[in-house]
């Protein structure tokens, strides 16, 4: 989001997954979307199948590497310096699109400068991928015509994923893939309504439609719309919440549709952290990991009990309906939280609790959404920005101007930084952790439908046949896999899927959780964890 | 001159099959021994390997030729091979009772031979023979002294049609394929023959590989094609083999790769073997089978000319096709179109089966009569039966009767009486012959050949082969000579490719020329041919019984009895009419009827 | 843009469309089994036949590409006689076990017999036996009532790049099977089930379930992942017992095996159905009421934000409810308690 967000005023995926199709070429990074985007993932094989060329760089052998026209092994957490080195190819051999620079950037001089060192051959050193596969990559990339980049928390995950998210923001600019159709920056979002929640203000710095709360003008503007006075300090970020509750700074916290306790990196860590508080409130649909330490666990609505709107990926706003009522005494969300909010402050809530007048109480805040009502979401829904009642709404974002002033996108200096912890001789192994096609976030609901747990039913290490010979382990032998934080038991899953020295272990598995492994080191501007690289030791399971 | 001594084995399918391997070896063997006493033998002896020489019932035949004088004998066995060295290699003096007779000659005099003009005669192992008879002159004229477009004009204007079945010019496909505008083009000779009975394209390949692929460098050449493929039944081992051979060769040569015959052009050839599916010879699944689909046929057009392999423009010619157009380069086009008829011009080789005495690979002028055919070079019918029809065309031919004896053997000729030429089969029938049997005997192989993927041939030819089936075992329904003509027609009209649309012509042309065997089958219950054995009565003439049991014998269900040397009865209510009895009776007493 | 006749009706088509497909523009009916907008067409099911002036017998309209002038007849008895005969066909190589087929209702193969009338068959033979167990847990494969219109093949192969299933055999006993005819080990997307035209391919999870024309129909949106894919819920007796998607939005009616399979949860018996209090700290949760738990709620976030200040208080909000709700949340917290402590566990 920050890293976006600096460079383009706006942090949203910028193109549109219809348009995959029609891109010449496809820079796939951190995302192994056919098993966590499996329907963008399908535009992407028909572009392939149109003849595009599909770049992939994971240190795993993904799905999608069986259509790419070029596979980019890097190692976990050096994403950065291997799309530097594309990007000083690009500038090297003088395939940037000059023109655009010129017109619809700054920062370029300086940027340039930054990236003299990082030669295919620094790169190939730091990253483990030859350097002429760096070249053909950045020739491929910067010679399409349309070319998009697609990442997700592959390369978010990491205490540099704010870095990592401006180098690839700086490789479209580089090349004038954005402001077009079938380009762009696009991180592909991992819950149905990660972009809804960052819109609709449930970020500790900004209002609904990313207004700053630290601004005056903003302040004032919520005040009299909320007809209440409102703090115009940032609150903490859900990382920085647990060492506020560990300090006792926080006492209360009410947690709802999350299950952090099994999802953040470094459980013991977290749980230590929730069991501190005066009073948790939990409202779920099942008695989650979280919700097993609650004060107060409130009984709420599946998607398929309630009414609303999810905005996915694309930023597309759409509608959700009931088809059937919440079990027993369940009730939906929004009643609930109507009733706790008119408990606090009648004034605070809403008039009603009804999705159509709070959805049209949004869309009089942010003006990207103030053509929308739901009179108009029917079908296919619309794509922000829709300012007014008669626009289309926008497939593609940044056409005439980004959202910055002076309506520039700016070139960010990268530089190398490598990840917070390193394999060493007592943890001689990289964890990198991620999903499997079959289930979703923390199982709550996957692992409760029988087929999909038929399928996919129980946690596993995947590990290179080399390290397995070396370590004397059999496929589905158990293993106790440890890190500084904590150990787990599971299944070995011999398997060239990964490179030597990097495991790979899904984090859906409450018995074997991945979480108990991973560290909580943040990112030092969006706070994100770095899920994405620990150092771990692997041995056969005691009998 | 005096002494130069030439002996052609023929190692043609047939001559294999007679064990021509076995009489190869002898003659080495001989030679070897021999050399030894008569050292002017080894040297000036020469022992070729040639591929078929057509009439495969004589097999082996072998030819030996002293001074250019040429003897041919048939029938050769390995044991023959000593006296053969000794009289007529050594000795010089042919053996006159081995040799073929009248019947070999008259078999090969009524035959005009363009593709089959070498065949039996060269080495097909060596390019080298191949280039002795003038091989490789036209490819080399075609790309050094013509441009693409005049190659295409002269097979235009000798009026090659397609030898495969469809009968398309061949000129106007290349020039078809020629126009599209495409950074890649193919050319791909088909040799997926798969008519049961068909070896023409076999025979070809083995006994004449190299005329093949000249044809198709010249082909390349016109289109403008790079890459080429050679699809082939991986049941073809030994064309297979020559076919890599003389592809090796040609390298060698510097007739295919890089800048062939020192010029820019580059071409080569790729060989694909084809896994036994007879619809595969249909050009989109041919084209699905190389691209690596299952072999089921596209939906035309897009034509391949236009849209072929891999999406690019495409020629695919069959194998007798692309051998003729050495011949049309190097002597012209109005040569070419001396033979034949008016819109059928050149020869085609037929593979000549059935109740047939010459049964053999032939080559004969377009617009032949069948009466020339069948009694000329064929010989008549084996044992002086009647002729009742010949099926022409393979398997999704039609039956022509004894009416049309004089048709001319062209394509409109045969289409006008509802055949085709496909690629050449040609199987002879005799009284002996039920038609309603050989229409099913047809339908069991176009329907065990379906792709499956259009539903009219899916499970039209199935139900087209039940209802045959049912007529074939008495249980035939008024109505149902009515009902397969309707179908019939139906699959022809609405099936996919060439497969499905033809697979009814043999129920079509039976039901239309020989309705009267239906009818009896399905009437009178009876098989006039006396083939259904469901459908006939078996019993024992007591006049020519003489009692030896051996009827009783072969019965596995007990239905005959009867004492030793008295008359044997057949109990009509236990026989389930196996024919066995039939098959064994030595004095001709069991009658069916 | 290309000008033609179809049935003595002047249309224009644009570039590139098939005689079909300029046959829909302009609402000419063609019955079709094996074609799928979405996929390449294939020329199987021979049902959209039609006579194209010039050409000497009826070719395919999903396959032909329109031309400038062409005239073209989509039906006359000739045509219709074709059609009719390839149904029968069909039909005689088919349970016809409508009465206890899921598909009813939906089958386009029970359509087009009925369209046809076709009680009798001319052509009653043998039928293809598939009596194969698949032991997968998704997908329910009777092969029998397959009709071989290739469109799983395709969608598995030209959409899902997955190509686990294929063709197999030849003549009256082809068939679709995965390799080596074992059970389907795949993505389990069910795109193969959504585009069969026939009771061939069905969800295991829906035998015995009310058929699709049981249910109500709700149009929503997947709960899974960012892709936001259109879902229909079909529900009866306040169940969700089906989900498909519809092929006109901007999924194109693909889902994976979470959006199509994965809805089990929602009915599951251990989804919470009371508010529970943990009334002391180490103690159980215990059931309690719905007031006496909002009360509890709003006076303990009030208590700690007038003891330790409103920055004491947070609210970790959801990346997977809706926008409504996370909105009325973060307003809450900002307007309610008056901090800025919400945030969501889903950020980059």
């Amino acid at each position: 989001m920050a890293g976006l967000a600096t460079k383009f005023g706006s942090g949203a995926m910028t193109n549109s997954v219809e348009g995959i199709s029609r891109n010449k070429a496809l820079f796939v990074i951190g995302s192994n979307t056919t098993e966590n985007h499996p329907i963008i993932a399908l535009r992407m094989k028909e572009a392939v199948a149109r003849g595009a060329q599909l770049i992939v760089a994971d240190p795993r052998r993904i799905p999608l590497v069986k259509f790419a026209t070029l596979w980019l092994r890097h190692r976990p957490g050096t994403d950065s310096a291997l799309l530097n080195a594309m990007m000083q190819v690009i500038i090297a051999e003088g395939l940037e699109d000059k023109d655009f620079i010129a017109a619809r950037t700054e920062g370029f001089a300086e940027f340039a400068e930054s990236l003299v060192k990082f030669t295919p051959e620094f790169a190939e050193e730091v990253t483990g991928v030859p350097a002429e596969d760096i070249r053909r990559a950045a020739r491929i990339y910067a010679g399409a015509e349309n070319a998009g980049i697609y990442y997700a928390m592959g390369i978010t995950q990491h205490t540099m994923g704010t870095n990592n998210v401006m180098a690839v923001g700086n490789l479209a600019m580089l090349t004038g893939n954005l402001g077009k159709d079938a380009a762009g920056v696009n991180p592909l979002r991992g819950q149905n309504n990660v972009q809804g929640a960052c819109d609709m203000g449930c970020l500790p710095d900004v209002y609904p439609g990313y207004q700053k709360v630290a601004l005056p003008a903003v302040q004032a503007k919520f005040e009299k719309a909320w007809g209440k006075a409102l703090s115009p300090r940032p609150g903490l970020t859900a990382s920085e919440m647990t060492g506020a509750m560990l300090e006792g700074k926080l006492r209360g916290l009410y947690i709802f549709g999350e299950n952090p306790a099994l999802s953040d990196p470094n459980m013991a860590h977290s749980i230590k952290a929730f069991n501190a508080l005066d009073f948790l409130v939990v409202q779920d649909i099942f008695m989650t990991e979280t919700a097993e330490l609650a004060d107060v666990v409130l009984p709420s609505a599946s998607f398929a009990e309630k009414n609303g709107t999810f905005t996915c990926s694309e930023r597309r706003v759409q509608r959700v309906r009931a088809a059937v009522s919440p079990p027993g005494q369940a009730r939906d969300d929004l009643s609930i939280i109507h009733a706790v909010c008119s408990r606090i402050d009648p004034a605070a809530a809403t008039s009603s609790a009804a999705p159509a007048e709070i959805f049209a109480e949004v869309a009089a805040l942010w003006p990207n959404m103030a053509g929308m009502g739901y009179d108009r979401l029917d079908g296919d829904g619309l794509q922000w920005p829709c300012p007014t009642a008669d626009n289309p709404g926008t497939p593609f974002l940044f056409k005439d101007s980004f959202p910055r002033e002076g309506g520039k996108a700016v070139f960010s200096v990268v530089p190398h930084v490598l990840s917070d912890e390193l394999p060493d001789s007592e943890y001689p192994f990289v964890l990198t952790t991620g999903r499997e096609l079959f289930h979703y976030h923390t199982g709550t609901m996957t692992r409760k439908s029988k087929g999909l747990d038929a399928v996919a039913h129980e946690p596993f290490i995947e590990i290179n046949p080399s390290d397995a010979v070396g370590l004397g382990i059999k496929d589905a032998e158990m293993l106790t896999v440890s890190s500084r934080r904590g150990a787990i038991r599971l299944k070995a899953r011999v398997s060239d899927i990964v490179p030597a020295k990097v495991v790979f272990i899904p984090f859906h598995y409450k018995e074997a959780a991945a979480n108990m492994l991973t560290s909580d080191a943040l990112d030092p501007i969006c706070k994100i964890m770095e899920a994405k690289v620990c150092a771990v030791r692997v041995e056969k399971a005691a009998a | 001159m005096n002494g130069e001594i030439i002996v052609n084995v023929c190692m043609g399918t047939g001559g294999i099959a007679a064990g021509a391997e076995m009489v190869m070896k002898a003659f080495e063997e001989e030679f070897a021994s021999a050399g030894v006493e008569n050292a002017t033998v080894q040297s000036r002896c020469k022992l070729h390997k040639v591929g078929c020489r057509g009439f495969c019932a004589k097999d082996v035949l072998v030819d030996i030729s002293v001074g250019g004088e040429v003897s041919t004998y048939q029938f050769i066995q390995p044991e023959m091979v000593k006296r053969l060295v000794k009289e007529h290699v050594i000795g010089q003096k042919p053996i006159k009772e081995w040799m073929a007779g009248e019947d070999y000659h008259v078999f090969h005099d009524n035959q005009t031979k363009i593709i089959l003009h070498d065949l039996g005669k060269i080495n097909p192992e060596s390019i080298d023979d191949y280039l002795s008879v003038d091989g490789y002159t036209a490819a080399r004229k075609a790309l050094t002294t013509m441009t693409p477009e005049e190659v295409i004009v002269t097979v235009k204007n000798s009026g090659l049609r397609g030898r495969g079945g469809g009968g398309f010019p061949t000129g106007l496909k290349w020039s078809l394929c020629a126009a599209n505008e495409a950074d890649q083009r193919y050319v791909i000779c088909n040799a997926d023959e798969g008519d049961p009975g068909a070896f023409m394209d076999r025979s070809v390949v083995e006994g004449n590989p190299h005329a093949v692929v000249e044809g198709m460098i010249i082909t390349a050449y016109a289109i403008g094609a790079t890459l080429g493929y050679v699809y082939i039944r991986a049941e073809y081992p030994l064309a297979v083999h020559r076919l890599r051979i003389a592809l090796d060769q040609a390298r060698e040569k510097g007739f295919l790769g890089k800048n062939l015959f020192g010029g820019t052009f580059d071409f080569d050839i790729k060989i694909k073997l084809g896994a036994g599916a007879f619809v595969c010879g249909e050009e989109t699944a041919l084209i699905a089978s190389i691209e690596g689909e299952r072999g089921m046929p596209r939906a035309k057009p897009p034509f391949p000319a236009n849209k072929g392999l891999w999406g690019k423009p495409t020629i695919i010619n069959n194998v007798e096709t692309l051998a003729n157009v050495p011949p049309i380069i190097s002597k012209g086009a109005e040569w070419f179109a001396s033979y034949g008829s008016e819109k059928s011009k050149g020869t085609k080789v037929i593979a000549l089966t059935g109740k047939i005495r010459n049964t053999g690979l032939i080559e004969i002028p377009m617009g032949m009569p069948l009466n020339d055919i069948i009694f000329k070079i064929g010989g008549g019918i084996e044992g002086d039966k009647l002729f009742k029809a010949v099926q022409t065309g393979g398997p999704s031919g039609g039956c022509i009767p004894q009416q049309y004896i004089d048709l001319p053997v062209d394509y409109e000729g045969l289409k006008s009486v509802g055949s085709m030429m496909g690629s050449g089969g040609m199987v002879v029938l005799d009284e002996t012959d039920c038609m309603v049997n050989i229409a099913k005997f047809f339908l069991t192989f176009t329907q065990e050949e379906s792709c499956g993927k259009c539903v009219p041939c899916r499970i039209g030819t199935k139900r087209l082969l039940e209802i045959l089936t049912r007529i074939t075992e008495g249980n035939g329904r008024k109505g149902d000579i009515e009902l397969l003509q309707e179908l019939a027609e139906d699959v022809r009209d609405s099936s996919l490719c060439g497969l499905g649309m033809s697979a009814p012509n043999p129920v079509i042309s039976t039901i239309k020329y020989f309705r009267h065997e239906y009818e009896a089958h399905i009437n009178q219950k009876k098989c006039p041919a006396k083939v259904c054995n469901k459908l006939l009565t078996f019993f024992i003439r007591p006049d020519q019984c003489v009692g030896c049991g051996m009827c009783a014998k072969a019965c596995s269900v007990k239905a005959i009895s009867g004492e030793l040397k008295q008359p044997h009865a057949i109990d009509n209510s236990l026989c389930i009419k196996c024919g066995s009895c039939y098959d064994v009776c030595k004095f001709n007493a069991v009658i069916k009827d | 843009m290309i000008n033609l006749t179809i049935d003595d009706k002047k249309i224009e088509a644009p570039d590139g469309a098939t005689v079909l497909e300029a046959a829909r523009l302009a609402r000419i009916d063609i019955p079709t089994l094996c074609h799928d907008p979405r996929m390449k067409p294939f020329g199987a099911c021979r049902l959209c036949i039609v006579e194209i002036g010039g050409l000497p017998r009826p070719v395919t309209s999903c396959t032909t590409p329109a031309t400038e002038g062409m005239v073209v007849v989509t039906t006359n008895s000739k045509l219709e006689r074709l059609r009719k005969t390839t149904v029968e066909l069909l039909l005689s190589d088919h349970p016809n076990d409508c009465m206890v087929c899921i598909q009813a209702g939906q089958c386009s193969l029970q359509e087009l017999a009925y369209r046809y009338g076709l009680r009798e068959n001319r052509f009653k033979g043998a039928v293809r036996q598939h009596n194969r167990v698949d032991n997968n847990p998704f997908i329910m494969r009777e092969q029998d009532k397959c009709v071989l219109c290739g469109l799983c093949v395709r969608v598995c192969d030209e959409v899902e790049g997955v190509a686990a299933i294929g063709f197999a055999n030849r003549g009256f006993e082809s068939d679709i099977c995965p390799p080596f005819k074992k059970d389907l080990d795949c993505e389990f997307c069910g795109q193969c089930v959504a585009v069969c035209p026939t009771g061939a391919l069905s969800g295991k999870m829906w035998a015995g379930q009310p058929r699709l024309e049981q249910t109500r129909s709700t149009e929503t949106t997947c709960t899974y992942c960012g892709c936001g894919c259109n879902l229909t819920l079909h529900t009866h007796a306040d169940k969700v017992v089906r989900v498909t998607s519809r092929p006109d939005n901007h999924n194109r009616g693909w889902l994976c095996v979470k959006g199509r399979f994965g809805y089990e949860f929602i009915a599951s018996p251990e989804r919470l159905t009371t508010p529970l209090i943990r009334r002391q700290k180490g103690g159980p949760l215990e059931p309690a009421g719905w007031d006496e738990t909002l009360d509890l709620v709003a006076s303990r976030l009030t208590a700690i934000r007038d003891q330790h200040g409103a920055d004491a208080v947070a609210g970790l909000a959801s990346a997977r409810c809706t926008n409504e709700e996370n909105y009325l949340f973060q307003k809450m917290f900002r307007a309610g308690i008056g901090t800025n402590n919400v945030d969501h566990c889903a950020r980059y």
